[in-house]
Parts: structure tokens; C-alpha cells; sequence
């Protein structure tokens, strides 16, 4: 089981993010669903990574080649992904203050019915 | 030792991700939202992953729920929301005092 | 479409991706597998470069190029925040009222200000040694600026923080990036390549090459974008809002796109 429990885990919470994007009623609600999807990326990303009995592929205080250590490379796409990710949902939510500002709602079912 | 903590990390972030979409009210996932980032970066705490740990710490945890909650703040603040008996109110309580994310508590 | 019908589409879909998932997942290499053909390559291109953190290596050496790409993700999204949450003709400035601050808050946040500040600092400075670097001190050190939101009141946080340069800062990390990529060009080898600089010695803060200058630039690019966005949220929340006259009809000319 432990050999595919994170996966499972990123998968499930992947699933329950889209499920709250889905369903939500409410845009700012929604962008913070997005955040949960977008966490997932990095369970995965780190668990891909991983390797039993390693440890952290920094140098400083670590005698090269004494110890295995864990993968770099899926660590620093998932670090510029934690801090652009940051940056997108900003841009999401200063979009949803828009749709605030002209149609004075927020509920995504409201929305389609002014559209309509 | 590694693999118990790795699997209870795990599960603290499946839950307070369940959490995070559970809760309907935008200020209160918010503040479940900065739990899942606190439990997210004890995750990759120990998936030996520290850089990931830091920059999921000073994001996770603090960015992403200031930016929910001052979203939330203006959408509420607008003088005008629509004609359901709230537009008066919220025209009178806009007080513009400080902080941001204590006033928006009653919503 | 009925709202009964969307969740039928929805939990289909959702089964559907659920099942897709679960079957990849058991077909990935086990979790906690030795095999990491590309980590351990990564590994000692970065000691050959005597950059101590290997993650800061593979983002600011190995894989640059790629944060390149990152960091103007950023710069557009911080450039479209800006663009939508600027103050319109019809709203009007709020001057905020001066807050009341409970004295052991004020004491606590006035502490932390210069300790977080620093760390964020410190967090930058040896990104190339040991875990952290300029997207993780970047944000550290921008976040504490707004801990005198906390202590004092918005109008103290706005005297020291002038917005404008903050955002030519944000521009100027990006444009040191660049530079930092052709002056590598200039010196006759590829793009973003680690050749600018000598390697120095290992585990000091002069070494990997150009790793700690892209790091700072990646560091002032997201210390101002993160400032410069909490600036415009900020402003939106505390000192915009629609002027007392509603114009009756919600369509505002020009404005209403698709």
C-alpha cells in the first residue's frame, strides 16, 4: 500500500478540488478550490521524487556521495510552481473583484443568467 | 519511523484538503486554506523536500488566505450589493478603519 | 442545463477521471524507488558547478531557461492584477481612518517586522548554500513589510511603501534575468549558461557561478510583485469604493466585455 499511497492521496485531492470547482457557488470560493487542485501537483511532483532513506539534496553540511539523496529536479518545478501559482490565483481573484464591480454578484449560476 | 510520518502527513492533507472544499463560506476556507498550507509544507518537510517546505510556508500559509480574504472584503464592501435589504447596511458599516480581515468576520 | 443534469455530467466525469487516475497511479514507478535517472545527473552537474543547494542549481543554472519561463508567468499575472484592480472613473478614494492598535500587537509586530525582514534577506542570500532562495526569502521579506498593517495602521504602511517603485523593481528583476542570460551570450556560450562567472569555492556565498545573481533577481522580482499585488488588493479593499451616486444602469459604457 505505501508504494501508491501518495499518488492516491494527490489524485484524491485533485478529484475533491475539481469537485468544489464544479460546484461552487460562489467565485472567490471557487479560485480557493483552484488553490486545492494546484496543491496536488505538488504531492505528486515530491512523491515522484522521493527515494526511501534519502535526504535533502543540499550540500552545505552533507559530504557528497555519503548518503543518497532525494530528486532535485521535481522539487524546484514544484517551488516556481508554489510561488507562480500564488501569483495566478491574485490574478483570478482580482478578476472575480471585476465581475463584482459589474454585475454585482459573485455566484457563477447568477452570472449566466444575466449573460443569457 | 520515516514512513509513519510520511503516512500521517498524508492523511492531514487529504483531510484538510477535503476540508478546504467542504467549507462553503469564502473566510473560512480561508483560514482552512492556511491549514492545508501548514500541513502541506510539514508533508514536504518530510519528503526532504525543504525548499518546497519554505516556499509553501510563506505562501501557502499566509499569501494565498490574505488574498482570499481581502477579495472577499471588497466584494462584500460594495456599497450596493443587490436589492435584498443588505445595501443599507453594509453602506453604514463602512467604516474605514484598518484591518481589513477583522471586520469581515460577521459575513 | 438543469442543475440536476450538471451534477449527473459532473459525477460522470468525475468517475470516470477518478478511475483513469487511480489505474496511472498504480502504474507509476513505486513511491520511494532508487531509480532517478535525472536527479542523480542533476546532482553532479551542480557539485561540478560548486553549487551547494542543488535545487537552487537546477533552477538558476540547469534548468534557468525554464524560470525564465516561470518568472514571466509572474510578471503577467502581476501585470494583469494591476491593470484590473486600478481605480476607475466611478469610484472614488477613501482617506482610511487611523486604527486603534492593542499595545502587546503593536509591541509583538514591531518586534517581528525587522527579524522577518532580515530572515527574508538571509533566506535570499543563501539560496545557493542552503534550503531557501529568491522565490522563498522574496516572499518572506514582502510579507513582512505589511506586518505594520498590523502594528500601526494602513496609512503607516503606505509611507514605506511606494508602489511605483516597487513595480519598477518587479520590472528590473525581470530585466536583470535577461541580461544576466544574453551577457552569457556576449561571453560566447548559450543562453542562461553558468559561464559569466568563475565557480569560486565550493559552500561559500561567492560560489556557482551566476546561481546567486539570477537568485537575487528572481528575489527582487518577487518581493516587489508580492508587495505590488497586496498593494492593489490592499488599496481595493481598504480605499476604493464606488462612488454614493449608483448610475442606474449596470452596463458602464465600454467596459461590459465579454
Amino acid at each position: 500500500m505505501m508504494h501508491v499511497l501518495p499518488y492516491l492521496v494527490a489524485a484524491w485531492v485533485f478529484l475533491v478540488g475539481c469537485y468544489g470547482l464544479a460546484t461552487s457557488r460562489n467565485l472567490i470560493h471557487a479560485v480557493g478550490c483552484l488553490a486545492v487542485c494546484q496543491s496536488a501537483t505538488y504531492v505528486l511532483l515530491l512523491a515522484v521524487g522521493y527515494r526511501d532513506g534519502g535526504t535533502a539534496p543540499v550540500f552545505s553540511d552533507l559530504e557528497p556521495g555519503s548518503r543518497p539523496v532525494v530528486d532535485p529536479v521535481v522539487q524546484a518545478l514544484a517551488l516556481t510552481d508554489v510561488v507562480v501559482g500564488a501569483t495566478v490565483t491574485a490574478l483570478l481573484l482580482a478578476l472575480v473583484v471585476q465581475v463584482a464591480k459589474r454585475h454585482g454578484t459573485v455566484d457563477p449560476d447568477e452570472l449566466s443568467e444575466l449573460r443569457g | 519511523m520515516d514512513d509513519v510520518l510520511i503516512v500521517i502527513t498524508l492523511l492531514l492533507v487529504a483531510a484538510s484538503a477535503t476540508a478546504a472544499v467542504a467549507v462553503r463560506d469564502p473566510v473560512r476556507q480561508a483560514l482552512v486554506l492556511s491549514l492545508l498550507g501548514l500541513t502541506l509544507a510539514a508533508l514536504f518537510t518530510v519528503l526532504q523536500a525543504p525548499d518546497v517546505a519554505l516556499s509553501q510556508l510563506a505562501v501557502g500559509t499566509a499569501l494565498t488566505p490574505l488574498l482570499l480574504t481581502l477579495a472577499v472584503r471588497k466584494v462584500h464592501r460594495r456599497p450596493h450589493t443587490r436589492d435584498d435589504g443588505r445595501g443599507g447596511e453594509t453602506t453604514g458599516s463602512t467604516g474605514t478603519t484598518g484591518n481589513a480581515a477583522a471586520e469581515e468576520r460577521g459575513e | 442545463m438543469s442543475r440536476r443534469l450538471r451534477m449527473w455530467v459532473l459525477a460522470l466525469g468525475l468517475a470516470g477521471l477518478a478511475g483513469l487516475l487511480g489505474a496511472a497511479c498504480f502504474d507509476l514507478p513505486d513511491f520511494g524507488g532508487d531509480e532517478h535517472p535525472y536527479g542523480d545527473r542533476a546532482v553532479r552537474a551542480a557539485l561540478s558547478h560548486h553549487t551547494a543547494n542543488v535545487v537552487s542549481s537546477v533552477n538558476f543554472d540547469l534548468r534557468a531557461f525554464d524560470t525564465l519561463g516561470e518568472e514571466s508567468i509572474l510578471f503577467g499575472a502581476v501585470l494583469g492584477t494591476v491593470v484590473l484592480l486600478r481605480q476607475t472613473r466611478d469610484e472614488r478614494h477613501v482617506e482610511p481612518a487611523p486604527a486603534r492598535v492593542s499595545p502587546p500587537v503593536r509591541r509583538y509586530a514591531l518586534y517581528a517586522l525587522p527579524v522577518t525582514l532580515v530572515v527574508g534577506l538571509y533566506v535570499v542570500a543563501h539560496g545557493q548554500l542552503s534550503p531557501g532562495g529568491g522565490f522563498q526569502g522574496g516572499v518572506v521579506a514582502a510579507t513582512a513589510l505589511h506586518l505594520l498593517y498590523i502594528a500601526v495602521d494602513y496609512r503607516a504602511l503606505r509611507r514605506i511603501r511606494p508602489v511605483g517603485r516597487y513595480e519598477v523593481a518587479d520590472a528590473a528583476g525581470e530585466a536583470a534575468f535577461v541580461l544576466l542570460g544574453a551577457a552569457a551570450m556576449l561571453g560566447g556560450s548559450a543562453f542562461l549558461a553558468n559561464s559569466l562567472l568563475p565557480y569560486g569555492e565550493f559552500n561559500t556565498l561567492a560560489s556557482g557561478g551566476t546561481v546567486p545573481l539570477l537568485n537575487a533577481a528572481i528575489g527582487m522580482e518577487v518581493a516587489s510583485a508580492v508587495v505590488v499585488l497586496l498593494a492593489r488588493f490592499l488599496d481595493q479593499a481598504v480605499e476604493i469604493e464606488e462612488s454614493p451616486k449608483p448610475p442606474d444602469n449596470p452596463d458602464e459604457p465600454g467596459v461590459n466585455a465579454p
